[in-house]
């Protein structure tokens, strides 16, 4: 079965109009992770944003410079140590944090360069997922279209898992949409939430500027 | 097969062309270039409203001849004719390209082995030491010349990319796009000691006459060859040298002797034997000074963003992994300081095997970027 998607790991841009809706106009904006740049695309040509797309594989970088956006080649393991702190307003992770190694390190990075965080990823807690587990084998779903020994998967987590990071890290939740199949899911999000959505800020730093 | 064949791809038979500038130029050094003439080649057509240009910088020991061949010499073809002609990524049918002989050069523009109007006599080692500004400010005047106010791009490779990059400093609104290929913002120790070895390689060759070989009707041939063999070494990586010649003997066994056995001593003699027939050993020095010279961060307290604050064109940078002699560190330098600026930049980091000299191969997800890049450049 073929599935839509850039091929990084993207499989559905659910997310996208979350993300397009939450982004400010005129903001800078750095999307890690950014496959073909069409989220970037998209956010130049409706928000007015300017910014870059980071991506570590030639294909996608080839696809962002025919898409017209900026794109510098990089891995987002060895961090962001190109980017000056603060230098964004919104540092945007969209299915990309499941397939990351160091994932406390890239969040950290995320929200030293930019003021607020966007990350989406696949619920691992979703209904349909329990289900396969619970028959006996892994998930394969829409947003997780990978087989277990074919995945660039390697932190599958839910979203009450991602909710005790954030505490535990002193993230602060500043907006969450979850969605399946492009519908917002307000109740029961944990068990019927295909994919999350979260803009998240330091809480320290936003306890300063209260204080 | 005539030399009129049209080959597809192919800008196709080329003139380069001759331009006097009788307009004193002042160089960085403080010295003075009275009158120059610079030589240069152009390929496509400059649009009426002449946006559609392109200047290709060249790197060491390159010139203006970029693409195509010479009708008396078919053989000679540019040394980045895999890179433009109609089609091509740097398309001619698209853009109006040029490709210009730096002052000081050996390939038809003015330099130490021409005639110093105020000698009659060669200038040899009175010719002055020239830099990266300066070039930038010759090719603004032969753009002046020829008509245009700003480049559609502007590109280089190694040094030809700190050209690139320069002219982004020295002339920000008459540069749109400038692509910054297999560069390093300034050489390192290592890259300055290499050049300063291949100087004294020259400099030392009984034949040299403290650079004024020209009226003794000799040339520091052997300075020459060491030279462009250190400069091999540098070009080539690693693996590149190892896979292309191994430990490849030329005969069977030891000789036991000094004489070329390994196939690398064959090559790099080779490379060094032809250089040393048609590359002046004057400009050679000048070439490796300007490159040492070049640091746009040092009038800024080293700080390289703030050297390129006043930039405002956009950028394509690209490095090559096994490029050692300019890694892809150096190049994240520049893509640093494009990125503090907040300029558009893009970076593409590009897996080759080749080592530096990988900007002149034809690797088509390098070959990919450029094309897709320079297509979006609207005219």
């Amino acid at each position: 079965m073929s599935v839509p998607g850039n091929g990084n790991g993207r499989p559905a841009r659910s997310d996208f109009e979350t993300i397009v809706q939450w982004v400010k106009p005129g903001a800078r904006v750095l999307d890690l992770g950014c496959g073909d740049g069409s989220l970037l695309r998209t956010l130049k040509d409706t928000r007015g944003v300017t910014g870059y797309g980071v991506d570590i594989s030639d294909d996608n970088v080839l696809a962002c410079v025919t898409n017209g956006v900026n794109v510098i080649q990089s891995d987002l393991e060895v961090g962001l140590s190109g980017f000056e702190s603060g230098s964004f307003d919104y540092v945007i992770l969209s299915q990309t944090l499941q397939a990351m190694k160091h994932t406390e390190r890239l969040l950290r990075e995320m929200l030293r360069v930019g003021r607020e965080g966007i990350v989406s990823f696949p619920n691992f807690g979703f209904w349909r997922a329990r289900l396969q587990v619970m028959a006996g084998t892994m998930p394969v779903s829409r947003e997780l279209p990978y087989q277990w020994y074919d995945t660039p998967n390697i932190h599958l987590f839910t979203i009450e898992d991602f909710e005790i990071f954030c505490r535990a890290h002193r993230l602060r939740v500043l907006d969450r949409a979850v969605l399946t199949g492009g519908q917002r899911v307000s109740f029961a999000p944990n068990l019927l939430g295909a994919l999350a959505v979260y803009r998240l800020d330091l809480a320290h730093g936003a306890a300063a500027v209260g204080a | 097969m005539s030399a009129s064949h049209a080959v597809p791809g192919s800008v196709g038979a080329v003139t380069p062309q001759d331009i006097a500038f009788e307009e004193p130029l002042p160089l960085k050094s403080g010295a003075v270039m009275p009158s120059y003439s610079i030589r240069y080649e152009t390929y496509g057509t400059l649009n009426a409203d002449k946006s559609n240009a392109v200047l290709v910088c060249h790197a060491l020991n390159a010139s203006h001849h970029v693409a195509g061949w010479y009708a008396d010499d078919p053989k000679n073809v540019g040394w980045w004719d895999n890179l433009i002609g109609p089609g091509k990524p740097v398309d001619t049918n698209r853009f109006f390209v040029i490709g210009v002989n730096n002052l000081g050069g050996c390939h038809g523009s003015t330099g130490p082995a021409s005639t110093n109007p105020a000698t009659g006599r060669p200038w040899g080692a009175d010719f002055p030491v020239v830099t990266v500004e300066d070039w930038v400010q010759v090719q603004s005047r032969l753009a002046d010349r020829l008509g245009i106010g700003q480049f559609a791009a502007v590109i280089g490779g190694s040094l030809g990319a700190m050209q690139a990059l320069q002219w982004t400093i020295s002339f920000p609104d008459r540069v749109r796009h400038s692509l910054v290929i297999a560069a390093a913002p300034k050489l390192s120790a290592q890259n300055i000691a290499f050049n300063e070895v291949a100087r004294q390689a020259i400099t030392t060759d009984p034949d040299f006459h403290g650079g004024n070989y020209y009226a003794h009707g000799v040339v520091p041939r052997r300075g020459l060859r060491v030279a462009r063999m250190l400069g091999h070494i540098t070009y080539l990586s690693d693996d590149a040298m190892a896979e292309k010649f191994g430990r490849e003997l030329r005969e069977g066994g030891f000789k036991f002797g000094f004489d070329v056995e390994f196939e690398i001593e064959s090559y790099l003699r080779y490379q060094g034997d032809k250089f040393s027939t048609y590359f002046d050993a004057n400009t050679y020095l000048r070439i490796t000074k300007a490159l040492d010279y070049f640091d746009p961060a040092m009038a800024h307290g080293g700080n390289l963003a703030a050297a390129l604050a006043g930039a405002k064109a956009r950028f394509l940078v690209v490095s090559f992994t096994s490029d050692w002699r300019f890694s892809p560190g150096r190049s994240r330098e520049i893509v640093k300081a494009l990125l503090d600026n907040r300029h558009d930049v893009s970076y593409a980091e590009i897996d080759a095997p080749h080592g530096h000299d990988a900007f002149l191969m034809d690797d088509p997800r390098y070959h990919g970027v450029i094309r897709a890049y320079m297509h979006n450049i609207p005219l």
